[in-house]
């Protein structure tokens, strides 16, 4: 059975089409990429999977369970992490913060011991705190726990945003556009560490991306969309030679 | 031991505020202004909580503060004076010694259940509406209790003092003062653990980016509604004993100046600090005070300080820092709950 299971999923801003019949399945492990020009309803792909936005028409299901009519953060919980275009890091909260907050959904106590600092409180962080540490030290991060995230270079902090989105023990993570604003050095280093978080956390990849490299680079399947239609999909090695996909980024060759 | 350090600042507060006026060193009036200051210092963390570190903006918070007061003061009254509303008490006065804490909590969880009324239609989306929500029920509250004439309608509602003498016929204590004492210690304690918390910590995340927070699986719609009705109980529980500190209310009291006040002393100390709400309500509710004198330029100075505070200072006196931030030995001596979820070496 398919992880992630997407079929006819169409979304209409007012008149606007902004995402039209779009159907994936995602397996477990695998690493596919989602690009297309500017405009194209990549994001917004993401967003109706997080359930940011509610869908016009279509179905998605995560694991078997649908996931439509869900808030975010109950979509979130069933296992799918998620990066941001813009870096979304809680600046005003520590490295170490970050991670822990990203632990809401595990967390076993109840308002009341979060009022009263009670035993069963003190166990639970004690634990948020150690797993959290624990997933920094994988990143080799361990030295910025007491920073705060705006104060942390950009490529560390695309190293925190990743790292947050392992917190939930997600089968399924979504990046969207991890190496906007990377310079070729960085982006090695990026599609290094993507390649090891999949391997290292099993999950399945699916990753936005305007990068040809890093597409091309770490991606199993490719889908190209545009003007929210899907216009090719397949392997790196089709997609790189596909007439439409040149088309949708080039413009149209002058005959 | 360091855990028992703040003990010993409450102890020491406790010493230099309750117990001479417990041994009559000092005035009624004197008092008076010390059972102010630690009401205002609940009301300053309550509203601190919800506009400081949730970031949402709610501007009537004197509705709530109403609420508490109307309640718990209708309920004394009732069951422990001999009033011109309800006639003969139907409690013996003597067992206001109990009953006016109780009334107290009572006057807190009515105001956090009014304030889930307010709570669940303006958390459905982010933006200003809490603001204008919160305004509009400032307005309700006063003009619904304007309306009620059994409770005195907008001449306000009175009868507290007897409760209050009733209680110090039973032990020779300021009463209301010890209970502010009470409140002010139980109010720094539960908000600090809670936005020391990874739960209540949540607030902050939302502040800082909601959908974020949304997306890292925070339950953002319910963190809010649990932090706004906290927040609001508070004020509720500190409105009660105003009503009773004043023995007398009126709902023009609990209206925009009044929620106007507590904005300022929230944006005085600093937004998102605890300590910097305790030394803002404190120097705030001690300045009002001393310009008394100035009679109605009152409310010319204090706007005034406002706009100078924005000037200078936009950020208030701490801005979202703790004194142990400013002061770094203090960590010598306090635990923070931070060390004790981060570490755990604390524990003992």
């Amino acid at each position: 059975m398919a992880l992630l299971q997407i079929k006819g999923l169409t979304h209409q801003f007012g008149g606007l089409v902004a995402v039209d019949d779009f159907n994936l399945e995602l397996g477990e492990n695998e690493t596919v990429g989602l690009i297309g020009p500017n405009g194209a309803g990549k994001t917004t792909v993401f967003n109706l999977v997080c359930g940011l936005y509610k869908p016009t028409r279509g179905a998605v299901s995560f694991n078997g369970v649908s996931l439509l009519g869900r808030r975010p953060h109950q979509i979130t919980s069933l296992g799918i992490g998620r990066t941001f275009q813009n870096i979304r890091l809680w600046n005003e909260l520590s490295v170490l913060d970050n991670l822990r907050i990203a632990h809401f959904s595990q967390i076993q106590y109840g308002i009341l011991d979060a009022f009263f600092f009670t035993r069963s409180l003190r166990e639970d962080e004690l634990s948020v705190t150690r797993e959290a540490r624990e997933l920094l030290k994988l990143f080799d991060l361990e030295g910025y726990e007491g920073e705060l995230p705006r104060n942390l270079p950009y490529g560390l902090q695309r190293r925190v945003e990743i790292c947050r989105a392992l917190v939930m023990k997600p089968r399924l993570l979504l990046l969207d556009e991890p190496a906007a604003g990377m310079n070729p050095g960085e982006i090695t280093g990026l599609m290094d560490l993507v390649r090891w978080v999949r391997d290292q956390f099993k999950v399945t990849v699916w990753i936005i991306e305007h990068q040809m490299r890093v597409i091309m680079g770490i991606c199993d399947r490719i889908k190209v969309i545009d003007f929210g239609r899907t216009i090719a999909e397949g392997t790196p090695e089709r997609i790189r030679n596909d007439p439409r996909v040149i088309e949708a980024y080039l413009g149209e060759e002058v005959a | 031991m360091k855990r028992y350090n703040m003990l010993l600042v409450y102890s020491a507060f406790f010493l230099i505020t309750v117990v001479p006026s417990w041994l009559g060193l000092y005035t009624q009036y004197i008092q008076f202004v010390l059972t102010l200051i630690g009401i205002n210092i609940v009301l300053t963390i309550s509203l601190n909580l919800i506009n400081g570190y949730m970031g949402e903006f709610s501007v009537g918070h004197a509705a709530f503060m109403g609420v508490g007061a109307y309640v718990a003061s209708l309920i004394t009254v009732r069951l422990f004076a001999d009033s011109n509303f309800f006639g003969a008490p139907l409690l013996s006065p003597g067992l206001a010694v109990i009953g006016f804490p109780l009334a107290l909590v009572i006057g807190g969880i009515a105001a956090a259940l009014f304030s889930l009324l307010v709570a669940i239609p303006s958390f459905r989306t982010r933006g200003d509406y809490l603001a204008i929500i919160t305004l509009a029920v400032n307005f309700i509250f006063k003009s619904v209790i304007e309306n009620i004439n059994a409770i005195g309608g907008p001449r306000g509602f009175m009868g507290m003092g007897r409760v209050t003498s009733a209680m110090e016929d039973v032990i020779q204590l300021p009463w209301v003062m010890v209970w502010a004492f009470i409140l002010v210690v139980v109010t720094i304690t539960v908000v600090r653990n809670f936005v020391s918390s990874t739960l209540g910590k949540g607030i902050i995340a939302i502040r800082e980016d909601e959908i974020a927070s949304e997306l890292m699986t925070v339950d953002t719609r319910r963190l809010k509604v649990i932090t706004f009705m906290l927040g609001c109980g508070l004020a509720g529980a500190a409105g009660g004993l105003h009503g009773h500190a004043l023995s007398f209310i009126s709902p023009s009291g609990y209206f925009i100046l009044q929620s106007t006040i507590m904005l300022v002393m929230v944006y005085l100390g600093g937004m998102g600090s605890i300590s910097g709400s305790v030394i803002s309500a404190i120097g705030f509710t001690i300045l009002l005070e001393l310009l008394r004198p100035l009679k109605l330029f009152r409310w010319v100075a204090i706007p005034l300080l406002l706009i100078l505070l924005m000037l200078f200072r936009p950020t208030g006196i701490m801005g979202n820092r703790e004194l142990a931030d400013i002061f770094p030995r203090l960590r010598k001596y306090f635990t923070s709950a931070e060390e004790i979820i981060a570490d755990g070496s604390a524990t003992n």
